[in-house]
């Protein structure tokens, strides 16, 4: 495929896309709770879309018309929520005890520095002292039930239904980004990024969606309302590439860092529409952008449920690899998320409808 | 005076585990320096300030220790680009996974001690606590940039922030004893501006977390009359028995046990009423687990006393810490020291 790429202006990662992530990323938007997240894609949006609405369940809904009689309509989703903690009962004296939304690993809890609600009130989930629990309890892994949040001896200053998350300040670390809710954050500013470089030739449906951490509500509701005749859906899959116990070879990685971004086949939720996993490898080969096939197993994306909206919606998934996704914060790659943007930038501007042509 | 809420944070900013502390000391100095009359470093590298007394020679003298080591963690073993570690000091494994810290390598490299995902792990362990030899570090670099930049042997401190929480409360790591190094600063800040009869040797302590080879050494050098020991003790916490436990905010804690000589306690507590400074009585039937358990027993032996600042998650990198407590500690500190006279010594008898 000799194809002149200099035609096509892709999107690049420079300091303007990196601020707008550390943004995100240092927002506050646990599944139910988008608002924080939801105004900053707003503001970016606003000015390069030709509509913009917030529908019923708060999916920020974003229309490009496309040229020519009916355009092929692209559905490209990324969830703007994260998985976080919710205050549920008031113990008094500053002091809560609060339950996870979404996937969080209740491991991860213990002496953490939290924000609790929209101004980020300050808060942290202790641990006993070492020294004052039996010999052996330090051997049993805590419960939700031993933990709570503690704001500072002062109530009143967070509410129960608040939402909180980790206390993670986004920074880059060499060829490394490493922050909070990059999962899916990056997803959410590569979209922003694509609706600002739509190509002419399609219609760009752009859902930011809510609740896809516990449910995919708002993807689900969103594919309805766009009615799309494909969906990409913009997401960040683990990455599991870190030495075995014993140092043995390691081939349950699910995604590797450095390796580009990560195309789906199969998930808990999805079997991926091969027309469209072989058009993204297609073009990756043939722009040398680099790729990799995602580990086909458990996990999902928000396109278990856009696949099967309606009459049907051919989808594939494509993920920055991200380590440590769920936890206090995550480490990716510059350079996948660059590739990311490229392959997916480079796949819009040559998709035309001929892609579904055929029958699954 | 000295802002104490900035100077401490600026204190636990500061890396500085347990034998390696030059990297807090400097700043514990240029504190002391206006409000001490001589500065030291002893061969171990705890810092000792001296104020002298208005009494006449030979006088006696006090000194009051604070340690200014951390607990951390050391790397063991490189692997691919990820570091394995050892811990430097008492901490629960509990509250590794996903903590930030700092790897002093060539140059500082913010790290992250990863939840290794369990399919990595022994099927035996993988519903259990992560041990410590299995947890690893991520510093975000390419494998050929980490062989570069760290060795197995390189200190790693937590990185954890420090944050200002409600009710004039600080949280943050290695408050334990870092907040004492404050109390310890106050005290001698009020105690410079007061005439005092005694010598005062104020000490910043080394190695207190494994060895106490620093609150041994400087007071066998230093040879005090009677030693303080300013240290963190378990504040009141949701999961903590509350009969091991002291109220925070509410004012330090008095020790009694082995380790403190009871006339000690009796006056002092008996001065902390008159002062309207409130107080909580900490019994330590056997130890006191700080410096005191080491000065207790140098030379001829030391008359001890030990004042605690209640310290919510202890050994935590979110300690939480009332400021109203670390100033009461110090100015009682500060007051026990102005009050003693030429002869205390002598009624400092066994009321048997």
């Amino acid at each position: 495929m000799a194809i002149l790429t200099e035609e096509i202006h892709l999107p690049q990662i420079g300091d303007d896309q990196l601020k707008l992530l550390e943004r995100l990323s240092n927002a506050c938007a646990v599944s139910g709770d988008e608002g924080e997240v939801r105004k900053i894609v707003l503001e970016e949006v606003r000015p390069h879309a030709d509509e913009v609405k917030v529908d019923a369940l708060g999916n920020v809904m974003v229309s490009k018309h496309g040229s020519g009689e009916r355009p092929l309509r692209v559905m490209l989703a990324a969830h703007m929520d994260e998985v976080g903690l919710m205050l549920t009962y008031d113990v008094g004296d500053g002091i809560y005890r609060f339950d996870t939304v979404g996937g969080v690993s209740t491991s991860d809890l213990p002496a953490k520095a939290i924000w609790v609600g929209k101004d980020h009130v300050p808060g942290v989930i202790g641990l006993k002292p070492l020294h004052l629990g039996n010999s052996d309890e330090h051997k049993r892994p805590v419960g939700l039930d031993d933990l709570r949040i503690d704001v500072g001896p002062v109530s009143g200053k967070v509410k129960v239904g608040d939402r909180a998350t980790f206390a993670t300040m986004f920074i880059r670390q060499g060829l490394s980004l490493r922050g909070k809710a990059l999962d899916n954050r990056l997803g959410v500013a590569t979209l922003i990024e694509l609706v600002k470089h739509a190509p002419p030739q399609i219609e760009l449906q752009a859902a930011f969606t809510v609740q896809e951490e516990i449910a995919s509500r708002g993807a689900r509701v969103a594919a309805f309302n766009f009615n799309p005749d494909m969906a990409i859906i913009l997401d960040s899959t683990p990455a599991y590439d870190l030495p075995v116990w014993d140092v043995d070879e390691n081939v349950r990685y699910n995604s590797r860092l450095g390796a580009g971004p990560a195309i789906y086949v199969a998930d808990s939720g999805t079997l991926y529409d091969p027309r469209l996993v072989r058009y993204l490898i297609e073009t990756a080969e043939a722009h040398g952008i680099p790729y990799q096939i995602r580990q086909p197993g458990g996990g999902g994306t928000d396109a278990g449920v856009i696949h099967k909206q309606r009459i049907g919606v051919p989808s594939v998934s494509v993920s920055v690899p991200g380590r440590y996704h769920h936890s206090p914060a995550a480490i990716v790659r510059l350079s996948d998320w660059q590739h990311t943007m490229d392959l997916v930038a480079t796949a819009l501007f040559y998709l035309t409808p001929k892609v579904l042509d055929g029958e699954r | 005076m000295i802002d104490i809420l900035a100077f401490l944070k600026e204190l636990i900013s500061a890396p500085g585990i347990s034998g390696y502390e030059s990297g807090v000391r400097p700043l514990i100095e240029k504190a002391w320096e206006p409000i001490t009359d001589k500065l030291s470093i002893s061969r171990l590298g705890s810092l000792h300030g001296f104020q002298q007394g208005t009494g006449p020679e030979p006088r006696p003298s006090i000194l009051v220790a604070a340690h200014m080591d951390a607990i951390g963690l050391m790397v063991n073993a490189i692997i691919d680009g990820f570091l394995r570690v050892t811990s430097i000091g008492g901490i629960d494994t509990r509250v590794l996974p996903g903590q930030m810290v700092t790897v002093h390598g060539r140059r500082d490299l913010p790290g992250m001690i990863v939840p290794v995902p369990a399919r990595l792990l022994p099927s035996s362990v993988q519903s259990t606590v992560v041990q410590l030899e299995y947890l690893l570090v991520d510093v975000g670099l390419l494998p050929e940039e980490v062989i570069s930049l760290v060795r197995v042997g390189d200190t790693i401190s937590f990185a954890q922030p420090p944050i200002e929480t409600a009710g004039e409360t600080l949280v943050g790591h290695t408050l334990d004893d870092r907040a004492a190094i404050a109390s310890l600063t106050h005290c001698l800040e009020i105690l410079h501006s007061r005439p005092h009869i005694w010598d005062v040797w104020a000490v910043a302590t080394v190695q207190e977390e494994i060895t106490y080879a620093g609150a041994l050494t400087s007071a066998f050098q230093l040879h005090p009359s009677l030693a303080v020991s300013l240290d963190v003790t378990f504040g009141s916490d949701p999961s903590s028995p509350s009969h091991l436990t002291f109220p925070m905010g509410k004012g330090p804690t008095l020790m009694r046990g082995p380790i403190v000589h009871p006339f000690l306690y009796k006056t002092i507590n008996r001065l902390a009423e008159q002062l309207e400074i409130p107080l909580s009585v900490e019994p330590a039937p056997s130890y006191s687990a700080t410096d005191s358990d080491a000065m207790l027993i140098v030379a001829e032996g030391i008359p001890n006393l030990v004042i605690g600042i209640p310290l919510r998650y202890m050994h935590t990198p979110v300690e939480m810490i009332a400021l109203k407590d670390i100033t009461r500690a110090g100015r009682l500190a500060a007051e026990f020291i102005a009050q003693l006279d030429e002869n205390f010594m002598d009624k400092l008898i066994w009321e048997d």
